[in-house]
């Protein structure tokens, strides 16, 4: 069991009051932890990765153990923290002025 | 007693505001989608309280909403826990999946280069004047999507992009079809209007479109002032009785069509200036109609710092300044192409949002004005719903097919 931190608003279209946990299956990677946030919540799906190419939406940012995850490729294997739920994988969006 | 809602969309959220007949009295609700962009909010004419929005964001991308109550409560179409998932178990809610048909092609960048389409957002959304699940979507980059399952799943009408969308250009604020009027005598008919690219027809219900932009010169903006394709239409209006009748506000100059946008002639006359964004007409005077003039194309502010609605009771040429309960000094707003509507009640009400967050009304076809609000985020659109009494009862397709009950025309 993984636990996801969403944004604010995610959260409120997800109807969700917050952080998530998700099972995945293994291997535990970047990819297979938004897949099954997209199926837990299928609202969700085109809000954080684009719908076609899967490719994440610029403005937003995927960290987890203090590390930037979001230039990593869909197969990456999430931190042993994160597989193990000790820390969550954070989905955050980006800092725009405005 | 008739009422009128209001749906508003603004930077920041969703509003709706109400008033009886009268329309001196409101009560506000909202926002509603709190910190999203809401590029436009339309209800249906034939169940005036199924209404869809287009929620957006920088962030996180698009999302269409629904509501079947009026505005009260909301949900992206295809959401419900029994609509989550298909027959093999994998997840659907697909209302915010706008997928170009086909190789998206490529269109014209600002360097002339050739640049791919993308999907960004929709800008309009104009419900069926017959179907209730039936809506077309205007969107950026330009094209027109079309969901006949009340917005679960939307399908491009690509034939649209064929008509020398190689050569089409985004303008400042993007490229994106920002009007889609419906003609109410004919079914197969639809215009629209793209900035910058132009104005588009189809007789065959999307099957294949062509330019209509004939008579528009763009002197200041094109290489060729004459180009069948690449003019910045901001807006173009109808009134239904009419629908050979087109009304249009360019980037420079207001314009007129007799014979469905065939050929155009331009009816600026006295207006200060032809540069503006919104034009509409009245719901009962189909040669009545409005304009907000906007000193320039780089400054987005009225003239001389005074907020006026022009209208011409003559289809153009000669226009009148409405100015009464308008600021009249110091008002550097601008009011954008979405952001005029029109209620269907006797005297016919006028409505515009500004991007300064006021939303003003004219109970009396502009002769006066009070504003309904004043500290919105900056607004989008407005639309009206003309609500007979009753009109919380969902009505039968014949009983509501003849009547207005939308008013806004495109």
């Amino acid at each position: 069991m993984i636990r996801v931190v969403l944004p604010y608003h995610l959260r409120n279209l997800a109807r969700v009051d917050s952080e998530v946990q998700l099972d995945v299956a293994t291997p535990i990677t970047l990819g297979a932890a938004l897949d099954a946030l997209e199926t837990r919540f299928p609202v969700l799906r085109g809000t954080i990765r684009d719908h076609g190419t899967l490719k994440r939406r610029p403005f937003l940012r995927f960290f987890a153990c203090k590390e930037d995850l979001s230039h990593q490729p869909p197969d990456t294997l999430l931190p042993e923290p994160v597989i193990t739920g000790l820390e969550p994988l954070l989905i955050i969006g980006a800092m725009a002025g405005g | 007693m008739s009422k009128v809602r209001v749906l508003v969309g603004t930077k920041k959220g969703a509003f709706v505001l109400t008033s009886d007949g009268k329309r001196k009295e409101w009560d506000v609700t909202g926002p509603h989608f709190a910190g999203w962009e809401i590029y436009h909010l339309k209800g249906s004419p034939v169940d005036p309280n199924r209404i869809y929005a287009s929620q957006t964001s920088g962030w996180f991308g698009q999302i269409i909403q629904r509501s079947d109550d009026g505005g009260k409560t909301w949900q992206p179409p295809g959401s419900t826990p029994e609509e989550l998932r298909s027959p093999d178990g994998s997840p659907k809610a697909e209302s915010n999946k706008f997928v170009y048909e086909g190789d998206a092609g490529t269109h014209k960048w600002y360097d002339g280069s050739q640049h791919p389409w993308e999907f960004k957002r929709v800008w309009h959304l104009e419900p069926s004047l017959t179907d209730p699940d039936t809506v077309y979507a205007g969107v950026e980059d330009a094209a027109i999507f079309k969901t006949t399952d009340g917005g679960k799943t939307w399908k491009e009408l690509p034939a649209l992009r064929q008509a020398k969308g190689h050569l089409w250009q985004p303008g400042a604020g993007g490229m994106a079809v920002h009007t889609i009027i419906l003609d109410p005598k004919n079914a197969n008919r639809i215009f629209i209007a793209i900035s910058a690219a132009g104005a588009f027809r189809t007789e065959d219900g999307g099957k294949s479109w062509r330019p209509i932009n004939r008579g528009l010169k763009s002197q200041y903006e094109l290489p060729d002032p004459d180009a069948e394709v690449g003019h910045c239409v901001h807006r173009i209006a109808m009134h239904p009785s009419r629908p050979d009748v087109l009304f249009m506000q360019k980037h420079w100059d207001v314009l007129r069509s007799d014979n469905a946008g065939d050929q155009w002639r331009e009816v600026s006359g006295n207006l200060p200036t032809d540069f503006g964004f919104p034009i509409d007409v009245h719901a009962h005077e189909p040669e009545t109609i409005y304009v907000v003039p906007i000193k320039s194309d780089s400054e987005h502010y009225p003239p001389d710092g005074k907020l006026r609605v022009y209208r011409s009771r003559s289809g153009g040429n000669e226009w009148q300044a409405l100015t009464k309960g308008l600021p009249q000094k110091d008002c550097y707003v601008n009011v954008l192409r979405d952001a005029m509507a029109m209620d269907s009640l006797e005297p016919c009400g006028v409505y515009f949002g500004t991007t300064g967050g006021q939303v003003y009304c004219s109970a009396n076809g502009g002769d006066s004005w009070n504003a309904i609000v004043r500290d919105l985020p900056g607004v989008l659109s407005v639309e009206v719903q003309t609500l007979a009494d009753g009109a919380k009862r969902r009505p039968t397709k014949a009983a509501a097919a003849p009547k207005r009950r939308q008013s806004k025309r495109k």
